[in-house]
């Protein structure tokens, strides 16, 4: 049996900026058989055995750490979580210095969430151990784009001239960076919409289209990726109140009527149901919520096995290996 | 009815070429006489359950399948197994594109009589990990391997129950069973070594 090696992804997964189309599309294709591991009665095969990983939240998460947690464990390694609130953080320790600090005690791989933009990129240049981004600042969350991305694959059959439309909050959210990276490198069209307020005053720049009505990217979209509104960095007035942000932006089950198409509705969680998006769309027909929330555990195993195999002229060798 | 040797010996020489070591008629004629073989070793078609390894193995298994179904007019229940996460040698070599696909019967293999089926057994890493993998699936009553092609060269003590024919060839050579949905036929190839 001959087996053709994957494309390399490097020693960290920072940002979908830094991919190639050919290695995103290598990441969602790994995921695919990933998915019926969790599945099975027995949830775990053993590739990553001996395997040591640390999870380090330094901002609060629950799906993202528990998501890459299952998938650790699903596939055998062992796991740390440190988290910023009792840990020497608090102590005043350095970022670098708690890392060094873990990898004197031998680890494979840090999973790291940081409130600062390019942590994760800080962190893989000082380090030997592989550095997964798990969300830093306003920066990039990969994982997500990639889950986003397998998601939308599933239900559209495609990602290449499929129309998303990033709805909400998109200064502030990383989901949104790494969906617009990922998105255009497989050849989706996409667009944002959001108040003003709530738009990077570069978002043109990313060769994105932009609607500042929400009727109009629903008319115009395939799939909407509804962002969480962060209640937590609504400061000096980016919004009126949640209830005008609803009012005027908000994903209603009338407005999604109006569509000339099916539309797929995304949303990172967690959601502020009535806000961002209704109830009756968030439990609709439409939703692909949960759906993510799945493809999250394989995303994220895909990563965790790509990253693990280490060296890319090791993985050519195996190209030219043959064994049976 | 063409003549089955059961064994092929080959000059230890390492071939330059791909060269035929079974034609497609004669391969069809090997799996019949594996069906049938399975059958009397599994002493009957009750809880028999074939699984193929991926990629080769799949078809074969199915084919197999059928093959019984036909001579015994009863059906049986074909599934696949990847055994890339299982292998011993992800670290050495890097990851592999995951693409195969595990899926076992509906009725699942415990207490059944569960045939593993390979193309070609060579230092037996893979049915070791074929081995590990069923194990987290069930619990069989017992477990027999079959192979198309038995060419030695084992790094482990596993040996195949149900064996189509024996080669013997250089080590460093390559040994290929070719499959319709893949290669478009059936066949047995000699091949040299993998160029640098």
């Amino acid at each position: 049996m001959n087996s053709v090696a994957a494309p390399a992804l490097g020693k960290d997964l920072l940002a979908l900026e830094d991919l190639s189309p050919v290695q995103i599309t290598s990441i969602l294709d790994t995921a695919e058989p990933f998915k019926e591991i969790s599945e099975r009665r027995i949830k775990k095969v053993p590739v990553l055995r001996g395997k040591t990983i640390v999870n380090a939240f330094f901002e609060n998460s629950t799906r993202t750490r528990i998501s890459f947690e299952f998938a650790e464990k699903r596939l055998s390694a062992d796991t740390v979580n440190i988290s910023s609130t009792g840990s020497s953080v608090l102590k005043g320790e350095t970022l670098v210095d708690t890392a060094r600090n873990l990898e004197a005690m031998r680890i494979d791989m840090v999973v790291m969430r940081h409130g600062a933009s390019g942590a994760a990129q800080f962190l893989a240049e000082r380090i030997a151990s592989s550095v997964i981004n798990a969300g830093d600042g306003k920066h990039e969350h990969p994982t997500q784009g990639l889950l986003d991305l397998l998601t939308i694959r599933d239900h559209m059959g495609r990602i290449d001239g499929v129309r998303v439309c990033i709805v909400g909050d998109v200064l502030h959210s990383r989901v949104a960076r790494s969906n617009i990276w990922g998105l255009r490198k497989l050849g989706a069209e996409v667009a944002v919409c959001g108040p003003r307020t709530l738009l990077p005053r570069d978002v043109e720049t990313l060769d994105v289209r932009v609607f500042t009505r929400i009727e109009a990217a629903i008319e115009w979209a395939d799939v909407l990726n509804v962002l969480r509104l962060q209640m937590e960095r609504m400061t000096g007035g980016l919004v009126p109140s949640s209830r005008e942000y609803n009012r005027v932006f908000g994903v209603t089950q009338a407005r999604l009527n109006r569509a000339p198409r099916d539309v797929l509705v995304l949303h990172p969680g967690p959601m502020n149901r009535g806000v961002e998006i209704d109830s009756d769309v968030a439990d609709g027909p439409h939703a692909v919520i949960l759906h993510q929330v799945t493809n999250g555990v394989a995303v994220r195993m895909a990563v965790l096995y790509l990253l693990a195999g280490g060296a890319p002229e090791l993985a050519e060798a195996a190209k030219r290996g043959a064994d049976a | 009815m063409t003549r089955l040797p059961a064994a092929l010996y080959v000059e230890p020489m390492l071939p330059t070429s791909r060269q035929t070591l079974l034609d497609s008629a004669a391969t069809e004629e090997l799996l019949r006489r594996v069906a049938r073989d399975i059958v009397e070793r599994a002493g009957g078609t009750t809880n028999l359950v074939l699984i193929g390894i991926h990629r080769r193995g799949v078809e074969l298994a199915e084919w197999l399948g059928g093959e019984i179904e036909r001579q015994e007019r009863t059906p049986i229940p074909t599934g696949s197994l990847d055994i890339t996460l299982y292998r011993d040698d992800l670290m050495s070599i890097g990851p592999r594109p995951v693409v195969g696909e595990t899926r076992l019967p509906d009725r699942g293999i415990d207490d059944a009589q569960v045939v593993v089926v390979d193309d070609v057994l060579f230092t037996g890493r893979t049915v070791r990990a074929a081995l590990d993998e069923l194990a987290d699936f069930g619990r069989p009553r017992r477990t027999l391997l079959c192979v198309l092609v038995d060419r030695g060269g084992r790094e482990l003590p596993i040996h195949a129950d149900i064996v189509g024919t024996e080669v013997f060839v250089s080590p460093e050579a390559r040994v290929e069973v070719l499959v319709p949905e893949i290669d478009g036929r059936f066949g047995v190839d000699l091949l040299p070594p993998p160029s640098e």
